[in-house]
């Protein structure tokens, strides 16, 4: 604002080190951060040695996977995960906005945790859900089929595809947002309101520039977490015709048993990624951080009567989009025998393996996520301001999120292939899949602490600095406080996505792990789809549970 | 207690930061209030960030007192300072914010909780140490943030527009309340502003910034008087000298 | 994870050195439904253990390929004495990795259609692939495959993807053993009848009863879940006048169990009643052996096919991949 005009004067979040540009002083706040990269990088690289040393026996596969094959369907992976990714994004910002323009409604906390249920579901029982109401046999196919002029064809093909994913993503897109939003620096609301902005000037001034630092990551995030994308892809696909990359390399593990074509499919599958993430990342260049954060917290918005009537059906409309299927998904459980499972004593132990796993992927992933976060925070200070991010603070960041497109099998093969010789397989399939659920769901808590805790450093940055409030000190009495309701956000995210995966453990035998996705997946394949049903509501149930215990969390915490 | 103020010196310190090339070749007074003033963008908060070290500058030297601190981290060199805004940690209360002036860490004895007690109430903020930064006002929170100073009790202290948000009325209080602190504790005070007349209430010298260099110093009255130099009187307006 | 491995292997060894102290043991390596509570498993391990007096372990892993991979990755070193569960589209890659012994048990008890002579595989259930319709929205149901191809595109079915799937990888080859080289062209006829192509049986299954494809490809045993456990007829398979294409499970002896004498026994009992008994109700499958009880009559209400299809696993392994590629070029038309 006044400040930023002034050129001379250096934007506060950015104190250079006191030894000027490059010095080689270690900065404090990195090393946990590279013990943090440092595992990832063993998790995903110990998976490829594992499955390059498998690969030896048998080479040709790699290059045999580069055929015209591969090109058609690298291309449709691309080019789905792409409409997926504007398709839920796009409504993800005026959903965002008409929450953050509406701080306090009835209903509002509740909306926001059903936001996070669809990620804990598994894709077949979402994919279910929603053809209950958009499939041929779906509650609204009289409705559609009325408006087509003929029988509903369900949304089988890319439009099903497409409107699956953004049943995922919408959601979760618009918490990453709003969780932009809730960071922007109530000076700016407040000179919004002195200003007398109306709603489309304090969108451009002071909601797109929150909405566009958080923008690529939200946006890399859902286009990795599509181009992974593998039932929802065939379920709904209804053919061949849309096969994507994850589709091939499951095959080459399973069925062709080639593990060189599948190192080679999943490194294609990175490499493509990763290139379209860096447009991305282009396009939408991380603008300078914002100086000035008032200590209070209020909020000075009035919105006209029109406009909380459009905010209002807009909240209304993406509510029912994501609640519809989740209504059904609901409905079909409630018609199992629901006491009778709830008494059995392998869904009792599931529930219990379910938590217990969730809750320590959970765990690891907000610590992986703080040591990134502080090592990025370290390294953008340590940087003069102009000069070009290292792959270092790229790695910490975006470069993270790549972990999304390596598939959980190809990690899980790999690994197996290492330690089979050395320890029980099976005494490992627990810490496998809480690591690697973990590593999964690092970026999603990523999203939901960088924007607050980038906010708050530019607040305080200098004020700790000139404090001497270093290390430990700082992470405890600066950095941890504001980021109590960021990371609550992060740690259910973390919590439901690990609760809804399966998807390390087919090599291990899971009679060690068998958790309520797993039991759900069991029931639905040996014809018992009723009890498939009740437990796909078990475990929205608990998820739930999960969710209003992190949100108490972190509200106890902020105060 | 009297933490004998230290004179502040920028030896020739050359600074660039993308714009043009900043060069500071000045010597504060140990011991008084020195009003840093001149135009915006003219490098009066570079000026402070040099001595606080958060900027190092790419040629010359700083000192305090008699060392040599170009180089010295933030948090080691004589100086306290308060930023226009953001001093505060708004999750932590008026006492916690003030005890980080004296141990970084907040592990405080009763005797400092007691200094902090002292300090509050030395700044007019008796008995407030458990509200939270939200819960007070504009002017109340610099006052935690002087308080914090005043326990820190640092030969030099640096202040950036503090009070440029609080109304006038309590502008002047402020500025009284800091005229006292100064007297009692006799540290050297730099402190940048806009406003004329707290440079004249307070200040017994002043410095103006122009374009990156120092524009004219010398004694306040000296320089808003008729004789001052021309350029700080364009800076100042048409308007007629009391 | 570093820390983690050696307190793990800590475990392991204190485990086996346990479990050397106990009685003999027969470890089995077989899929999850197999192992479930309503599984096989529990009774055959019951009545096993009842007539040897060791030990029956079962180790379970998500499925029959997921089988294949474990025993092939674990190699020679392997904790399997037995690997219950591939199909004979399976058998031929698994003889080749060496890893199994012939079994030496007499076969006068093993009863599948075609007969029965490897001498390393041994059968233990089968099932005819099917499709599978909801009479209350198909009244006249293909009496072919042929009609099936070329009947009503209104009316639609849910199939699995042969690179994914066993039961997708059955339909190929059914169509195969039936439209030969005209097979490519069969398929992009259906494809209009194809609702959509799941990764999985459980993803078409659910799809069916979800009302939303009127017909799926399962098994001829289908039927007989629904009318034992659901008690309604609404199911039902429907017979091809081509006839059916077989899908025969298998167990064998690993080259580490051919020095366990247990591992012998437990395949000779697996063709006799104490184990072959409990298969249909529980794995929904048609025994491959000797019976002590009747099939329950659900059971003879089931379609019979005229005529059994099978390609020999030499021929499947030689050809899937040229197959799985002319079905993707045919469905992608």
């Amino acid at each position: 604002m006044a400040v930023r005009s002034d050129p001379t004067r250096p934007a506060l979040g950015r104190p250079p080190s006191p030894r000027g540009g490059g010095s080689a002083r270690v900065l404090p706040g990195l090393i946990p951060g590279l013990v943090a990269l440092a595992f990832i990088a063993l998790l995903i690289g110990g998976a490829f040695v594992g499955l390059l040393v498998e690969a030896a026996r048998n080479p040709a596969g790699a290059v045999s996977a580069f055929d015209t094959y591969l090109l058609r369907i690298a291309g449709f992976t691309l080019w789905q995960a792409a409409l997926s990714t504007v398709l839920s994004v796009a409504p993800a910002i005026v959903v965002a906005r008409a929450l953050s323009r509406h701080p306090r409604f009835p209903g509002r906390a509740a909306l926001l945790r059903l936001f996070s249920l669809p990620l804990a579901l598994p894709a077949v029982v979402a994919a279910l859900g929603m053809l209950a109401l958009y499939g041929r046999a779906g509650f609204l196919a009289p409705l559609l089929g009325w408006f087509a002029g003929g029988d509903w064809p369900g949304i089988y093909g890319l439009s099903g595809i497409l409107a699956a994913h953004v049943f995922f993503n919408l959601p979760l897109a618009s918490r990453l947002l709003l969780e932009a939003l809730d960071a922007v620096p109530d000076d700016r609301w407040r000179l919004a309101s002195q200003l007398g902005m109306g709603p489309r000037a304090a969108f451009n001034l002071v909601e797109w520039p929150a909405i566009r630092v958080a923008l690529p990551g939200a946006a890399g995030l859902i286009f990795m977490l599509c181009v992974a994308s593998f039932t929802v892809v065939l379920m709904l696909g209804g053919g061949p015709g849309a096969t994507t990359l994850e589709v091939a390399i499951y095959q080459a593990l399973r069925f062709d048993f080639d593990p060189a074509r599948a190192v080679a499919l999943t490194l294609a599958q990175l490499v493509l990624t990763v290139a379209v993430i860096a447009m991305l990342a282009r396009i939408g260049a991380d603008p300078a951080r914002e100086p000035n954060i008032a200590v209070s917290r209020r909020r000075f918005v009035a919105a006209s009567t029109g406009e909380t009537a459009a905010n209002a059906a807009i909240i209304l409309l993406a509510a029912l989009f994501v609640a519809g299927p989740l209504a059904a998904t609901v409905a079909a459980g409630l018609g199992a025998d629901l006491t009778r499972l709830a008494g059995e004593a392998s869904v009792q132990r599931a529930a219990v393996t379910s938590l217990a796993l969730a809750a320590l992927s959970a765990a690891l992933a907000v610590t992986l996520t703080l040591a990134l976060v502080l090592a990025r925070a370290a390294l953008e200070a340590a940087r003069r301001r102009g000069a070009d991010r290292s792959w270092l603070e790229f790695a910490s960041d975006t470069g993270a999120g790549f972990v999304l497109v390596v598939p959980p099998v190809v990690i899980g093969a790999g690994w197996f292939i290492l330690l089979r010789t050395i320890a029980d397989v099976f005494v490992l399939a627990p810490v496998m899949v809480v690591t690697v659920n973990a590593v999964m769901a690092m970026p999603f808590v990523l999203r939901a602490v960088r924007p607050a805790h980038d906010a708050a450093s530019a607040r305080y940055d200098r004020l700790a600095e000139q404090l001497g409030i270093t290390g430990w000190n700082r992470f405890r009495l600066v950095d941890l406080p504001p980021l109590r309701r960021p990371l609550a956000t992060g740690l259910a995210f973390a919590m439901a996505l690990s609760l809804g995966d399966l998807g390390v453990i087919a090599l291990y035998g899971s009679d060690a792990v068998q958790t309520l996705p797993y039991l759900l997946l069991q029931r639905m394949g040996s014809y018992r789809t009723q009890d498939a049903a009740g437990l796909a509501l078990f475990l929205g149930l608990l998820c739930l549970g999960l969710m209003l215990l992190a949100d108490r969390l972190g509200r106890r915490a902020s105060r | 207690m009297k933490s004998a103020g230290l004179a502040v010196t920028l030896d020739q310190a050359a600074f660039s930061y993308g714009g043009a090339p900043m060069l500071f070749d000045v010597r504060f007074e140990p011991g008084v209030i020195t009003a840093i003033m001149g135009p915006s963008g003219s490098g009066k908060s570079t000026l402070l960030s040099l001595v606080a070290g958060f900027e190092t500058p790419t040629a010359g030297r700083i000192l305090i007192g008699d060392d040599d601190v170009t180089s010295t981290a933030p948090s080691a060199r004589p100086v306290s300072m308060i930023f226009q805004e953001n001093n505060l940690f708004a999750h932590l209360d008026a006492g916690a914010n003030v005890g980080l002036g004296i141990s970084p860490s907040l592990r405080l004895t009763d005797a400092d909780r007691a200094r902090i007690a002292e300090a509050l109430s030395r700044t007019g903020l008796a008995g407030m140490e458990t509200r939270l930064p939200g819960q007070l006002s504009g002017g109340e929170r610099q006052r935690v943030s002087l308080a914090r100073a005043l326990v820190r009790d640092r030969p030099v202290l640096l202040l950036d527009e503090p009070f440029a948000s609080l109304g006038p009325a309590l502008r002047d209080e402020m500025i009284a309340l800091l005229a006292e602190v100064q007297g009692e504790r006799g540290m050297t005070v730099l402190f940048v502003t806009h406003q004329p007349e707290d440079a004249r209430r307070a200040a017994a010298r002043l410095v103006y910034v122009e374009d990156g260099r120092v524009g004219a110093s010398g004694s306040s009255a000296d320089m808003f008087g008729a004789a001052g130099p021309a350029a700080f009187h364009r800076y100042l307006g048409a308007r007629p000298a009391k | 994870m570093r820390r983690t491995v050696p307190l793990i292997s800590a475990a392991a060894v204190a485990a086996s050195i346990l479990s050397a102290a106990a009685q003999e043991k027969l470890t089995v390596y077989t899929y999850e439904s197999f192992t479930a509570e309503w599984g096989p498993g529990p009774q055959v391990e019951k009545a096993f253990e009842a007539e040897c007096g060791c030990d029956l372990d079962f180790v379970s892993v998500a499925d029959g390929v997921a089988l294949l991979n474990r025993v092939r990755l674990e190699g020679t070193g392997t904790r399997a004495d037995i690997v219950l569960g591939l199909d004979t589209n399976l058998t031929a890659e698994a003889k080749a990795t060496g890893l199994f012994a012939p079994h030496g048990i007499e076969l006068a008890n093993v009863a599948v259609p075609g007969g029965w002579t490897d001498d390393v595989f041994v059968p233990f259930d089968y099932g005819y692939f099917a499709v599978v319709y909801d009479s209350e929205r198909v009244k006249s149901p293909p009496k072919s495959l042929k009609e099936l191809v070329e009947g009503d595109p209104a009316l639609k079915i849910a199939i699995q993807d042969p690179r994914t799937s066993t039961p997708g990888l059955g339909l190929l080859l059914w169509m195969k053993a039936v439209y030969g080289d005209g097979a490519a062209d069969a398929w992009a006829k259906l494809k209009g009848r194809v609702l959509t192509v799941t990764p999985g049986w459980s993803e078409a299954y659910g799809l069916f009863t979800a009302g939303e494809a009127e017909m799926v490809l399962s098994y001829t045993t289908s039927p007989a879940y629904h009318m034992i456990a659901e008690g309604t007829e609404r199911y039902q398979a429907a017979a091809f006048e081509e006839g059916h294409y077989l899908q025969i499970e298998v167990a064998g002896i690993t080259t580490k169990g051919a020095a366990n004498p247990l591992a012998a026994r437990f395949l000779a009992f697996m063709t006799g009643p104490g184990f072959q008994d409990v298969i249909p109700e529980t794995n929904w499958m048609l025994p491959a052996g000797k019976t002590d009880k009747p099939l329950n009559p659900a059971f003879d209400t089931l379609v019979k096919p005229a005529k059994t299809l099978l390609f020999s696993p030499d021929e499947v392994a030689a050809n899937r991949k040229a197959w799985v590629d002319e079905w993707l070029a045919a469905m992608s038309r």
